[in-house]
């Protein structure tokens, strides 16, 4: 099964007022099952709204989504998704556990099977000692973690990402790349991951797909294989190959 | 104790000063009393001022409250529906413009004598506006992130109204009930100049300054100075204990 299969799918925004934006002409895309699938282009051309119309946070204007084998709106009603935005959106009158918790309670979980599903995410990004602290007594770095604690909270068959690490520095942001790899392998999901990092995008993902402004559309699907995700993976050659072929593709 | 010694010496001060102004300027009492003369008048008439104090006060509690719980009900329908915000915002505004005070001697009319209800509905008035306002702000002003993660939760309206919108809004909330709850202690002594019972702190302002007993009068006057600092010092106290993650970030 596909995680996500998206077909000829447009969006205009304001369709018909003299501010009228196609943001999105005839996108086709497949995320197969535990793929790490990267959105990279220029800022503009449509990757945030390519992510919102898989999250069903927007309507298409022709064109379908499918999500776990569902129309977007049922697989958005079902949780099929955690979603991560570049800002952590914390709820700070919430403590961390409870902002965690706030996906299983709004399924009804139970109080002591949310928390301690809670305990054990924030354990995930190293962020246990803090469950009780408020989201504003927290650096961004670790704000943006317990946002993805969150996402992750309902243990999602499919996780999609906005520019998670955009707003941070890049030690913190290569910790938690090493860490989303480590939990992916984990849990098995698949991501659907927005940057405007030619690096991060490589990697991260099995595949970058390359995207080009006005109209935004796909230009390029890049297969990334390389032999670890880790230091060594960093340095080898496969990996500065495919950054030169990723910023080739962006150039054209 | 850093931030009470400041205050407090500065107060001391001021007293002192103005028992000097007073006893060396020679100025009269029914232009300005000595503080000795006014402490003097506040031993003497503590009782009377604690029972006028306590009449006033519920009368202002009364109102708070009623007024409070129909501005957070109004504020709730308000947010809900966008036409029903945009027409009571200038007219909340407008009223709020009127004094509402001079509202008084109608009311007191409308109702018996004896009846404490007029000075409670003036309060009640008065103490809606900042609230209803304040809160209507702080209800429409939700995060946009907030916003779609509780679309990607399927959340109900009810639910992200419970969840988020409130919560969200409490600063706003507090900011209202402060303005609100040293109104509320004005509006109730003041609707008292009017006539009716003849039971607070207001009633008795008027008939010691009838009586020219100056000092008495400005004991009555202190004895509301107190009232209004303890509302709003309640408030400020619910405020610490319903938010407690602001409090968190001070520490
Ligand atoms: N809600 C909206 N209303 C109108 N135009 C929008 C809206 N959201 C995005 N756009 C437009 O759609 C285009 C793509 O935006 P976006 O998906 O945010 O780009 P990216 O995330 O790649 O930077 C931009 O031209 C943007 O101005
Ligand atoms: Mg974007």
């Amino acid at each position: 099964m596909t995680a996500v299969s998206v077909e000829g799918l447009t969006k205009i925004f304001n369709q018909g007022r003299s501010d009228e934006v196609l943001a999105l002409s005839d996108v086709d895309l497949t995320v197969g099952d535990g793929e790490f699938v990267s959105l990279i282009g220029p800022s503009g051309c449509g990757k945030s709204t390519l992510l919102r119309l898989i999250a069903d946070l927007i309507e298409p204007t022709t064109g379908s989504v499918t999500v776990a084998g569902k129309p977007a709106a049922q697989a958005r009603r079902d949780q099929e998704y955690g979603i991560a935005f570049q800002q952590a959106g914390l709820f700070e009158w919430r403590t961390v556990c409870r902002n965690v918790e706030l996906p299983l309670e709004l399924r009804g979980v139970s109080k002591a099977e949310r928390r301690s599903k809670a305990e054990q995410m924030l354990e995930l990004v190293g962020l246990a000692d803090f469950a009780g602290h408020y989201p504003g007594q927290l650096s961004g770095g670790m704000q943006q973690r317990v946002a993805i604690a969150r996402a992750l909270a309902v243990q999602p068959p499919l996780l999609l990402m906005d520019e998670p690490f955009g707003a941070l520095d890049e030690m913190t942001r290569e910790r938690l790349q090493s860490e989303l790899l480590g939990i992916c392998a984990t849990t098995g999901s698949s991501v659907v991951f927005v940057t405007h990092s030619i690096s991060e995008a490589v990697f991260l993902s099995d595949r970058v797909v390359v995207m080009s402004a006005r109209p935004g559309r796909i230009t390029a699907s890049i297969e990334v294989k390389l032999p670890s995700r880790d230091e060594v993976g960093r340095q080898a050659p496969v990996y500065f190959e495919k950054i030169t072929e990723v910023r080739q593709a962006l150039r054209s | 104790m850093r931030r009470v010694l400041p205050p407090v010496i500065f107060g001391v001060m001021a007293l002192v000063l103005w028992e000097v102004f007073v006893t060396l300027g020679r100025v009269a009492p029914f232009i300005l009393p000595a503080p000795s003369a006014i402490g003097a008048q506040i031993l003497e008439q503590r009782g009377n001022i604690w029972d006028a104090a306590l009449a006033s006060g519920t009368n202002a509690l009364v109102g708070l409250i009623g007024g409070t719980l129909l501005a957070v009900l109004a504020a709730l329908a308000a947010s809900r529906s966008r036409l029903l915000g945009e027409v009571s915002i200038p007219f909340a505004a407008v009223i709020n413009a009127l004094p509402i005070i001079a509202l008084a001697p109608i009311l007191n009319n409308m109702f018996e004598s004896t009846s404490s209800l007029p000075r409670r509905l003036v309060t009640g008035i008065v103490v809606f506006f900042p609230v209803f306002l304040n809160l209507l702000r702080g209800l429409r002003e939700v995060n946009p992130v907030h916003q779609e993660l509780m679309r990607t939760y399927a959340a109900s309206g009810w639910t992200f109204a419970a969840k988020v919108r409130l919560p969200g809004a409490l600063p706003h909330l507090f900011t209202g009930l402060r303005q609100a709850s040293s109104l509320a202690v004005i509006a109730a002594v003041v609707a008292e100049y009017f006539g009716g019972l003849q039971d607070g702190l207001g009633a008795r302002i008027t008939s010691a300054a009838a009586f020219t007993a100056y000092p008495r009068a400005w004991a009555f006057v202190a004895g509301a100075c107190l009232l209004g600092l303890t509302f709003y010092l309640v408030t400020l106290l619910l405020e610490r204990v319903a938010m407690p993650w602001k409090q968190r970030l001070l520490s």
